[in-house]
């Protein structure tokens, strides 16, 4: 298995080295259980360029969430070596480098939809003036223009997923860490955000890490896609999606993807292979 | 509609038991104090019954009657006007309760932020709900005598300790409560500790304060008032309590049980209220 | 060296320079001793707080408590602080052994009598009240908010009206101990009562359970950790009921008679040795309780949450 464990392809851009937003190589990390401890994250290498949209996926409880929370710091690395930006994931995170969207929206019920918004700039200390500007500006990113006033409860589930995806823009990261942003919503709802997630990366050239259980949707968005093997966690294959931009949702009854789809559903499927 | 029906009728009912058993209660000795030449019919031993001067139980009616007289027939400063030692005994629980609850709230504070205090103040403060607290207040209320802290001090030291208790207890538990994706969140913004009190676990705890202060403003009030007692009975509703106790005078006891009851209710409603602003500033919810 | 090992030596340093100092108070020997050991203590509660093992979590406020106690006393005696301010405890565990007699003869007026049945009665009363209006709907919507409003007035201050009603002795304080209980025991057998979700009750539907078998199997333990809680707190509330309501008049014994009366001869150590008396009783049964829910209610998942978090 372990030969299957990719190094990362030449990059794309390799002229400019500060291009490798995020570099992990032989990276462990190991749970303490009260009986004995749990390999999440086994030699996993990785290489991220700016500009990237990778795609984790891969079986319930490989260790996707526990590699985005590495990057982000919010989980201790046990063993090898993880750069965020060049710095340290701590370092990183003390620069603020990378939006975070959590799988449940995480919205403060006692603020309103806006001030949920400018939260991350009242931490920052931005001025009034400036974050509430910003705020406007990204809520119309989501299009939630007009319910900057509500307050969470009395959005859809949907909704409140996009304004947790505006709060992670507001304060413009070059990086946007997502762990299966869009899980429980429908169907519909889901390929219109998709178009939306597009649309965003394309204009703002984010490098966006993005965790999904669904085929399409990594597909649809990733120039790659990573796809990971059940526990202990390890990077089984790299698929680059070589679809062309910019993608519309027609693009799904195309060959091309379709051909796509069934590679990453093939590779998956070894991933699954619990011997 | 659905709330209020069965509530007014036990209340109806509650009054009606009341007026049957203050006649039962009342009618043995009423009958003895009767003039012997005048009418003994039913009705007759049920109206003296419902106004005797010391009663065994008196009815709500003599209750009010008796409080309105004592309120609107003196002078407002007059230490036999109710509403004068209500004043007092309120300035007690409410300058106690204020500093309780700060108390309270710094001490949830330093419990929560060190690990320290945490470990050994905390068991400490949730053996001591345990205690009988109010048996102290005789004397603190010497001790401080004896230092020449007389009057208001001793009495608000005594609410005081005994309203903070449920206060730190309340947010220890929620300036606890952010849950682990909510501090996470926080973390990815790389959230100092002091910003992280103002803008997550102060305003997470407001659910737990409200109940707390509840709790804290029912109990100044009766620490008030038993504190009122070992000062020699001088002013206050507890020492109205005491001296109503001492003469057998039962209306002056029940006046004062009624008006103590009413002020634990308007502290308790004053908290309500806002609990309420609040709600509303929040769009609805707490 | 670990934080424990460290620890237990800062705590015996700290006992041992504490034992010294409080033996040549007086002299110029003392304070510096008394700073050490209780830097020593101070130390020693730091690093076992940081301990996670069971050993440390019940020695760190151990320690806490005696370095209060201790300091308590050398300020005391060290200061010359005035006996009828604040006696030392050394002095308050000699009143525990010289009115030995007294003392005990307190706890069984207040204690085993008028705690006593008061707590049973007003606890039995509450929970009967409940299961009897659990089938009228409207004398729950009616009875329940009274209840509540009642329990937060000060019933204690109908303390004298009793004791017009009930005589001088015990039976007055049972009686505002009845009343103080019995309110918060209501209100929440009612709110335990409404526990079980509508699946759980139509499962039990479906195996043709009546309401009688429906509450005694389903209902009422749901309700256990509810009635527990009542339990507790009306431990406390019994207390204090009988307390004070001595204070407003009773028989020649008791312990707030005993407070209150030596209170006002500054006799400051035989109070403290009754509320020391007092507390423990509270405690006591609280811990008591706690012991018989954690035996009875273990299985509860309301339990389960509790204990892991
Ligand atoms: N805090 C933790 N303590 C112990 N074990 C953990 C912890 N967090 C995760 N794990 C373990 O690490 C493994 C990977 O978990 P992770 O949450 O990263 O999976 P995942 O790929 O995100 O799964 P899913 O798709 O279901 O969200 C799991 O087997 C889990 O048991
Ligand atoms: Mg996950």
């Amino acid at each position: 298995m372990n030969e299957q464990t990719l190094r990362e392809p030449a990059p794309r851009n390799a002229s400019i080295p500060n291009d490798n937003v995020i570099v992990a190589e032989n990276l462990n990390i190991m749970f303490d259980t009260n009986d004995h401890p749990i390999s999440a994250l086994q030699d996993v290498n990785l290489n991220v360029q700016r500009g990237d949209f990778i795609s984790l996926i891969g079986p319930s409880g490989c260790g996707k969430t526990t590699l985005l929370r590495a990057i982000a710091d919010l989980t201790p690395v046990t063993s090898g070596h993880l750069r965020v930006n060049g710095m340290s994931p701590h370092t990183a995170r003390e620069a603020r480098a990378y939006g975070y969207v959590f799988q449940a929206p995480v919205l403060l019920p006692w603020r309103t939809v806006l001030r949920n918004v400018t939260l991350p700039l009242e931490i920052a200390g931005m001025a009034k003036s400036d974050r509430i500007a910003c705020a406007r500006e990204n809520l119309a990113l989501v299009g939630l223009k007009d319910f900057s006033m509500k307050f969470p409860w009395q959005l859809s589930g949907g909704m409140q997923q996009r304004v947790s995806i505006a709060r992670a823009l507001s304060f413009k990261p070059s990086l946007l860490l997502m762990d299966e942003p869009f899980g429980a919503l429908d169907e519909i709802t889901r390929d219109s955000l998709n178009v939306h997630l597009h649309d965003l990366w394309r204009r703002t050239g984010m490098t966006t890490i993005f965790v999904t259980h669904s085929i399409p949707e990594a597909v649809f968005l990733s120039t790659r896609i990573v796809v990971m093997s059940a526990r202990p966690g390890r990077i089984l294959r790299v698929i680059e999606s070589d679809l062309p931009m910019p993608r519309s949702l027609g693009i799904r009854d195309t060959a091309a993807f379709t051909a796509l789809a069934h590679d990453l559903r093939e590779a998956l499927r070894d991933g699954h292979s619990y011997d | 509609m659905t709330r209020i029906f069965p509530l007014a009728t036990v209340m109806l009912a509650l009054i009606i038991v009341w007026y049957a058993g203050a006649y039962v209660l009342n009618a043995p000795q009423a009958i003895n104090l009767m003039d012997p030449d005048g009418p003994h019919n039913f009705w007759a031993v049920v109206q003296a019954a419902w106004n005797m001067d010391r009663p065994v139980l008196p009815t709500p009616g003599q209750i009010a009657t008796n409080l309105a007289a004592s309120i609107f027939g003196n002078p407002l400063f007059s230490p036999r006007n109710f509403l004068l030692q209500t004043a007092y005994t309120a300035e007690t629980a409410v300058t106690g309760l204020a500093g309780g609850v700060v108390l309270g709230i710094f001490l949830a504070i330093g419990i929560v932020h060190s690990r320290v205090l945490d470990r050994s103040l905390m068991p400490w403060v949730i053996t001591s709900q345990t205690i009988p607290i109010l048996a102290i207040a005789p004397m603190v209320v010497v001790a401080l005598g004896n230092i020449g802290l007389t009057g208001l001090v001793p009495k608000a030291a005594i609410v005081g300790y005994l309203s903070f208790f449920p206060v730190t207890v309340g947010m220890v538990k929620g300036l606890r409560s952010p849950d682990a994706m909510q501090m996470d969140l926080m973390r990815t913004y790389n959230t100092k500790k002091m910003s992280l009190f103002v803008k997550l676990r102060w305003p997470v705890a407001m659910a737990f304060l409200f109940p707390s202060l509840r709790v804290a403003a029912s109990l100044s009030v009766t620490g008030a008032i038993v504190a009122e007692l070992p000062t020699g009975a001088q002013v206050g509703l507890g020492a109205r309590l005491l001296a109503g106790s001492y003469y057998g005078q039962t209306m002056m006891m029940w006046g004062a049980l009624v008006l103590a009851s009413l002020l634990a209710l308007a502290l308790i409603g004053m908290v309500r209220l806002g609990e309420f602003w609040l709600c509303q500033q929040r769009g609805g919810r707490l | 060296m670990n934080g424990m090992a460290l620890g237990t030596m800062a705590c015996t340093t700290a006992c041992i320079l504490g034992l010294l100092a409080r033996l040549l108070i007086g002299t110029s020997w003392a304070l510096p001793l008394a700073l050490l050991a209780l830097a020593a203590s101070i130390w020693a509660s730091v690093r076992l707080a940081r301990q996670n093992d069971r050993l440390s979590m019940i020695a760190s406020p151990v320690i806490f408590g005696l370095t209060i106690l201790w300091a308590w006393e050398m300020l005391v005696v060290g200061l010359h602080v005035p006996f009828i301010l604040l006696p030392p405890p050394s002095a308050i565990a000699l009143a525990l052994v010289t009115h030995f007699g007294e003392l005990a003869n307190d706890f069984d007026q207040t204690v085993l009598h008028a705690v006593l049945a008061g707590y049973a009665i007003g606890c039995g009363g509450g929970f009967l009240i409940a299961l009897a209006i659990d089938r009228s709907l409207f004398l729950q919507r009616g009875l329940t908010p009274l209840a509540n409003m009642i329990s937060a007035m000060p019933i204690i201050g109908i303390a004298p009206i009793a004791i017009e009603w009930f005589g001088f002795d015990w039976p007055s304080k049972a009686a505002v101990v009845v009343l103080m209980t019995i309110f918060p025991m209501l209100v929440n057998t009612r709110a335990g009562l409404q526990q079980t979700n509508p699946m759980e009750q139509d499962l039990m539907r479906s195996y043709g359970a009546g309401y009688i078998h429906t509450l005694i199997k389903l209902r009422l333990p749901a309700a256990l950790p509810m009635i527990f809680n009542a339990l507790k707190l009306n431990t406390t509330l019994a207390m204090i009921g009988a307390i004070v309501a001595e204070f407003f008049g009773t028989p020649t014994r008791g312990m707030g008679f005993r407070i209150s009366v030596e209170a006002a001869r500054m006799n400051l150590d035989i109070v403290w040795a009754t509320i020391a008396i007092a507390a423990l009783a509270g405690s006591s049964s609280f811990a008591l309780i706690g012991w018989a829910e954690r035996r009875i209610t273990s299985w509860h998942p309301s339990f389960h949450t509790r204990s892991l978090s």
